[in-house]
């Protein structure tokens, strides 16, 4: 017996009537619809996962080098060379739990970017929600976050940081990145469809956020009554609060409330673009 | 009365030409030219442009299936037919009109759709059945028939990569092939594979025909639309210029053909290459230019050429096709002429009489450099050929691809 599936069947069931017609100025994010392909974004997501590893001597292991790498040169850098403050934590854990959702974000960024014109195939073949495909490359990202994350623990209970009531924020902390790359994500994305300029554009301003962001340096380097400005950068309160939630320091709630605030509106504004342009996709590509 | 499996209504669909790159004729426009680039381009990218950059890739295009019919789509190339079924298929939204489907609409614009390198056949099973909207629980159910319909139950778990292509398409197809849509869209996916396998790919597509599932079929292979399909629709210059039954479409789609160019000359500006054809004349058996030729009198097509190999280096050769696309003869000018040709020069290749049925056919006049093993094709031309009635022997069972006249004679017994 089939499971009954009522949101699937209404969208690919016999009785399904589709009305196709020249697209509307204004369209708004069709959640249903999403939820009707929810598998097809998960194939895709456990695709990308699959084939990002393949044919690597290291495999998954890359996921766990690669952080600990960047943790180890910065610390070396920033933290012995450079003697940057680092609110009295040691420098790699202090650096460590900020560059989990950095890294995170700035690949998740970075692959759903360059996604719709890597799919162009697959967008001039067949219908789908378009939304799809940026949403599932920034899926795939999740599986590093989530190893970065065990070593991020391990590293803590090393240097016997103790945790603190602070790390059951950062579930909450985690929608915030995700919803922030998607934002950025999708908007890049449709971006780089229409102007390839952004293959270009977007690497190069990833590594230039990165120092726009505190992941080396500590918040306390700068002038307190500057960071409402640096809190513009959603990126900035979303790694404070990482820092907060788990390594047990107080939170900088005006901060992150700005930068969650500011992640939604790109968002929102991210998913009305990408509707307005969607319909173009495969003219264009 | 039931509602139509698909419905479209004043359909067009209007695309932006990329105009072409502007020329400069003095430094100073340069420079102005080169800094405004960026400006243009950016426009041009937003989609705002002239009148004279747009054209409608279809316009006013009406149509309705019924549920179950069998709809098979014809026209030349660019005449608008991937077009239509883009926009049926959603993949690009229309620029003005309507179009109502009613059930599950699936495309097989290209099979293989999103088939992934680097994952093994059984990985990529999922994924592409996932894309042409099957359920998961669905692809599980009907696993085992799709592997065994490909044939590559040894291969299930290697990457696809290292498939031979037959067995790419194979397993891409066997996919499609166990969809269950309620309509059915499919572009020229059976022009790949080998034979056997086009075969059972046109079974499994009768039987989707057959179980009341509507089909919309484009092809060039006209044999295969007459075989499959009940209706036609004739689409040409984006517009729909006929629809009725599959055979009368295919006619009035092969007579349209027919009436392109018979006689051809190079144009100034053709690319120059090492062998060129430069001009073809078709011309009656008694030598005068025609444009067409008698079944009963036969003629020669005359083609000039100039090439910068010597006589023995090179061949030309005539073949000849009919209108459903299929490969009649072709003969080469070695055949029976012995002596070396010159470089450039004017060869006559005679069509016997009594020969081709009456009917159009393409005749291509190919170049071809001979090397130490193969012969290598430098240049083609294609004119049409008209072979007229005119004293065909009208007996109605006289079937077969070509009608000669054979040579008859009684024998009496004991005579040698």
């Amino acid at each position: 017996m089939k499971q009954s599936d009522p949101i699937h069947d209404e969208y690919f069931g016999p009785d399904r009537v589709t009305v196709i017609e020249p697209p509307k100025r204004w369209h708004t994010l069709d959640i249903r619809e999403l939820w009707a392909y929810r598998e097809l974004f998960g194939v895709l997501t456990v695709r990308d996962i699959k084939v990002r590893y393949k044919q690597t001597v290291l495999g998954v292991a890359w996921a766990v080098l690669q952080p600990i790498t960047m943790m180890i040169v910065f610390t070396v850098i920033f933290g012995r060379l450079a003697k940057l403050p680092s609110d009295q934590f040691p420098y790699p854990v202090f650096i460590f739990a900020a560059l989990l959702p950095w890294n995170f974000f700035a690949q998740a960024t970075g692959t759903a970017s360059g996604s719709l014109v890597g799919a162009g195939q697959l967008l001039s073949k067949v219908y789908f929600p378009r939304l799809i495909i940026p949403l599932s490359s920034i899926g795939a990202g999740l599986v590093d976050a989530a190893i970065s994350t065990v070593i991020l623990l391990l590293l803590i209970t090393y240097y016997g940081v103790p945790l603190t009531i602070n790390i059951l924020a950062a579930p909450l902390l985690f929608v915030a990145v995700i919803f922030t790359a998607l934002g950025f994500g999708t908007i890049l994305a449709a971006l780089t469809v229409a102007y390839r300029d952004f293959r270009f554009v977007v690497p190069f301003m990833i590594q230039i956020w990165l120092y726009c962001t505190p992941v080396v340096y500590a918040l306390s380097l700068i002038p307190d009554r500057w960071h409402w400005v640096l809190a513009l950068n959603p990126m900035a309160g979303i790694v404070e609060g990482f820092r907060a939630a788990f390594l047990g320091k107080p939170f900088d709630l005006a901060m992150l409330s700005i930068s969650i605030f500011v992640s939604i509106v790109i968002f929102v504004i991210a998913i009305a673009y990408f509707y307005k342009v969607e319909r173009r996709f495969a003219d264009v590509i | 009365m039931t509602r139509p499996a698909v419905k479209a209504e004043d359909l067009g669909k209007e695309y932006v030409v990329g105009g072409a790159e502007q020329m400069y004729s003095s430094f100073r426009e340069m420079i102005s030219g080169i800094a405004t680039t960026p400006i243009r381009k950016f426009r041009k990218l937003r989609g705002e442009v002239g009148e004279d950059e747009k054209f409608w890739a279809l316009k006013d295009v009406s149509f309705e299936a019924k549920p179950g019919e069998v709809i098979g789509i014809v026209g030349r190339n660019g005449a608008g037919k991937s077009t239509l079924l883009k926009l049926l298929s959603r993949i690009t939204s229309p620029t003005q009109g309507r179009i109502e489907i009613a059930g599950r609409l699936s495309s097989l614009l290209e099979v293989g759709m999103g088939f992934h390198p680097e994952l093994t056949g059984r990985e990529n099973i999922y994924l592409n059945g996932t894309i042409l909207g099957m359920k998961q629980s669905e692809i599980r159910e009907k696993f085992d028939d799709i592997v065994s319909f490909a044939g590559i139950e040894t291969f299930l778990d290697t990457p696809v990569k290292r498939y031979s292509s037959g067995m790419y398409v194979r397993l891409a197809f066997s996919v499609a092939g166990h969809l269950e849509p309620d309509i059915l869209l499919v572009d020229e996916v059976l022009a790949v594979g080998d034979v056997e396998f086009q075969k059972r790919c046109l079974g499994k597509m009768k039987d989707v025909a057959l179980e009341g599932r509507t089909v919309l079929f484009v092809s060039h292979n006209l044999n295969a639309l007459s075989a499959l399909c009940d209706n036609g629709m004739y689409i040409d210059q984006g517009r729909l210029r006929a629809t009725g039954s599959i055979n009368e479409i295919v006619d009035k789609y092969i007579s349209s053909t027919s009436q392109s160019v018979n006689h051809w000359q190079a144009p100034p500006d053709r690319e120059v290459r090492l062998i060129n054809i430069d001009a073809i004349r078709l011309l009656g058996n008694d030598g005068r230019e025609e444009k067409h030729i008698r079944y009963d009198k036969g003629g020669c097509l005359e083609i000039g050429y100039d090439s910068k190999l010597s006589g023995n280096r090179f061949t030309i050769a005539v073949r000849i096709m009919d209108g459903y696309g299929n490969t009649i003869l072709t003969s080469w000018d070695t055949d029976s002429n012995s002596s070396e040709k010159p470089g450039r020069g004017l060869l006559r290749c005679y069509i016997p009489p009594n020969l081709l049925r009456p009917g159009n056919y393409v005749a291509s006049v190919l170049a071809q450099e001979l090397t130490l093993n193969r012969a290598r094709l430098v240049d083609e031309v294609s004119v049409s050929l008209e072979v007229m009635s005119v004293g065909w022997p009208m007996q109605p069972g006289r079937v077969g691809i070509i009608t000669p006249i054979l040579k008859w004679e009684p024998a009496h017994e004991g005579t040698k």
